[in-house]
């Protein structure tokens, strides 16, 4: 994936780094607080929402289980439109495609449309190797590039920086890749957006290539479609001669009727908009109009990985709206970066250990990152059951590691099961408790813990145990209940 | 074996004894009744922050101009009718014929298009691209946007609107849905208009069957 995440340690080490930063935290806080109130308001204005959640959850099934016919139809209609169609088994693929595909025009620089496929791929460090510069040109993806930075959120990459920091971003980078800010520049959001307008619209005017991936893709006509806010994509979609797209295979969807679904769900989940600024569709090439050379490159990379678990397939009708993000109480206070990809939150913890496997340190922890709370579950417009994915998630982690010699873990709860399988074992180890509790005295918490049991004691704070037990209390109270 | 018929092997493997699963019971294109579907659609693209007026046809060329006082330059696409920009005093219009650059568009003040739906629940305009609309790049470069919408031309909801899209998308034609002027959250999740889009959308709504009721 991304090589701006390559080696991430585990998720609970990044967050404890990240849970230290409490700028961040006060601007997630306040950023994740407004976008779920504009969401609840824009959700209860429909009488309907969980009849459209449940349809957008059906069509995705639908599409899902018939992921075959579907892209073989998809195939036809864009080659019938006038695109060129490539298949990209896994990233390295897709970026020897699209690198190739950009050489073969001879432009040494691509606009960007925001595109989590094209961040999954790490595109962008793939054409820089390749001496081509790739402009990201949605506001917050320019944060992000600009600031050296990494993405921290589905919608809203650049989340984790307030309006001061952006300025500071500005005002050192802008001018050594272009137009700089003008001078005098605030921290007022318009006159930031302002900057970046300039900053961009010659990159726009001048482009003669353009990247993006795609919200949808039509099997009936070969359609695809780009939901955005700012008209950036509309910019990359129509000005260049030259358009390449890289579109995930669970993208599709059957027929252009579907889209009164998901045009319904994905604003109000993603913006907490009734709709978003600007959509545009476009369907191969149209003479006259827009790029007159157009490509289609699908995508796999892990997805049909994800497609062969009978549980775990659901997470690809995810529509990376981020409102699993939002409403998370785990994302809320680490921030996106914990959890080593270009999707983090909820959807991530479940996407990227079926996308990539769950052989990395980071990959195996990311299903313990929540508290199995259920809030993203209940937000997500194609019904994800989200919590249900992370349980199913950690037993196949566990699974994995059976065999060979057992962690401390593993031998605790062997213990432990040892121990609560007869009653008298298991008083006799309250009584062990009750002394070790007098013996921590007052302290009504036990802090870190000596040796292998620190990974245990780091992670929580644990109630010292009582003076007395329940069962203990009872005899001496109601006498011996046998 | 070729990527493409490897991943379609390693689709039908990972679906192998799955069930294959129907497309939903659903009946598309249902209509959402408004009791005033034109005062629904005013009050939601007010809300974006665009600029909306009710016009009589008679009253359109008089709105346009009223609108673009301050224009120099104006671009319009080859089939408007050519009497809405008959009024424009002292301004320039140019009608497109396909060849002006990205360049060349950027040093227009403003256009003026027609509008193929509109949706009355999310306050969307959705261009087909039609002669009256013309190519994408006219709408989008410019940095005011003055858009003719008919009453006739409103639908309830997005169900209703993709019926009377299809026929431009089955011919090839591409479409742009516009909701207010161009916008961002990006900076603190706060919206923030004007980026790279039209950072002025001027909708003028226009009365087909019934007269204007008095001011």
């Amino acid at each position: 994936m991304s090589g701006t995440f390559i080696g991430m340690p585990k998720f609970q080490t990044a967050a404890k780094e990240a849970l230290g930063n409490s700028q961040q935290r006060r601007n997630l806080q306040h950023a994740t607080g407004t976008i779920r109130r504009k969401r609840a308001g824009v959700v209860d204005e429909l009488n309907n929402w969980d009849e459209l959640r449940q349809a957008g959850a059906a069509i995705k099934d639908n599409v899902l289980s018939h992921l075959d016919t579907y892209l073989v139809q998809l195939e036809e209609s864009l080659t019938q439109a006038g695109a060129t169609v490539h298949w990209a088994a896994d990233a390295e693929e897709a970026n020897r495609i699209v690198t190739s595909l950009v050489r073969a025009t001879g432009a040494e620089e691509v606009v960007k449309v925001k595109s989590m496929a094209t961040q999954e791929i790490g595109l962008n460090e793939a054409l820089e190797v390749a001496g081509i510069n790739a402009w990201e040109t949605d506001l917050a993806e320019l944060i992000v590039q600009l600031g050296h930075d990494k993405p921290s959120h589905i919608l809203v990459p650049a989340i984790h920086r307030n309006r001061a920091e952006i300025r500071e971003i500005f005002l050192r980078e802008m001018g050594q890749v272009g137009t700089p800010p003008p001078t005098g520049l605030t921290s007022n959001p318009r006159e930031l957006a302002e900057a970046a307008r300039v900053h961009l619209r010659e990159k726009f005017l001048r482009a003669k290539v353009a990247i993006s991936g795609a919200n949808f893709a039509i099997a009936e006509t070969g359609t695809l479609v780009v939901v955005e806010s700012e008209g950036n994509g509309r910019m990359c979609l129509t000005l260049p001669e030259t358009l390449i797209s890289v579109v995930g295979i669970e993208k599709v969807l059957p027929t252009l009727e579907d889209l009164e679904v998901f045009m319904q769900l994905l604003p109000r989940s993603s913006t907490g908009e009734r709709m978003n600024p600007y959509t545009s569709t476009w369907t191969g090439i149209t003479p006259g109009d827009g790029p007159q050379d157009v490509h289609v490159v699908l995508l796999d990379n892990g997805r049909t990985d994800a497609l062969a678990d009978q549980v775990g397939r659901q997470a690809l009708r995810c529509i990376r709206c981020s409102a699993c993000l939002n409403v998370c109480p785990v994302y809320q206070r680490v921030g996106g970066h914990a959890y080593g990809s270009v999707y983090p939150g909820p959807i991530g913890a479940i996407l990227n250990p079926q996308l990539r496997g769950t052989t990395s340190d980071v990959d195996q922890s990311l299903p313990y990152a929540s508290s199995l709370c259920g809030a993203c579950g209940d937000v997500c417009p194609v019904n994800i059951e989200i919590p249900e994915l992370l349980v199913h998630l950690r037993t196949r982690v566990v699974d994995e590691h059976r065999g060979g010699i057992p962690s401390g873990e593993q031998i605790a709860m062997k213990g432990a099961a040892w121990m609560f399988s007869d009653h008298r074992r298991w008083e006799k180890a309250q009584k062990g408790a009750e002394l070790s509790g007098r013996a921590l005295g007052k302290k009504d918490t036990i802090g870190r813990l000596p040796g292998p049991l620190s990974a245990w004691s780091d992670a929580r704070d644990a109630p010292t145990p009582p003076a007395e037990s329940f069962r203990s209390w009872w005899k001496r109270e109601k006498g011996d209940p046998r | 074996m070729s990527t493409r018929d490897d991943m379609l092997t390693r689709i039908a493997a990972a679906l192998e004894g799955a069930d294959r699963i129907p497309p939903p019971q659903r009946e598309y294109g249902a209509t959402t009744p408004l009791p005033d579907i034109a005062a629904t659609f005013v009050e939601r693209v007010e809300d974006y922050r665009a600029v909306v007026e009710r016009v009589n046809p008679e009253g359109i060329t008089a709105a346009v101009a009223a609108t673009l006082t301050r224009a120099t330059r104006v671009v319009v696409p080859p089939g408007l009718p050519r009497e809405w920009v008959a009024a424009l005093d002292g301004a320039e219009v140019v009608a497109d014929d396909g060849d002006l650059s990205p360049d060349e568009l950027d040093h227009f003040d403003a256009v003026v298009t027609a509008a193929a739906v509109g949706i009355a629940v999310t306050g969307t305009i959705v261009l087909d691209h039609g002669p009256d609309q013309g190519r994408r790049a006219l709408s989008l470069v410019p940095d005011v946007h003055v858009c003719v919408v008919r009453e006739s031309q409103l639908v309830g909801d997005v169900p209703e609107s993709i019926a009377p899209l299809r026929h431009a998308v089955d011919a090839g034609r591409p479409l742009t849905w516009i909701s207010g002027p161009s916008a961002t959250s990006d900076i603190e999740l706060e919206r923030v208009e004007g980026v790279h889009g039209p950072r002025t959308l001027h909708v003028l709504l226009v009365s087909t069957d019934h007269p204007l009721p008095p001011a």
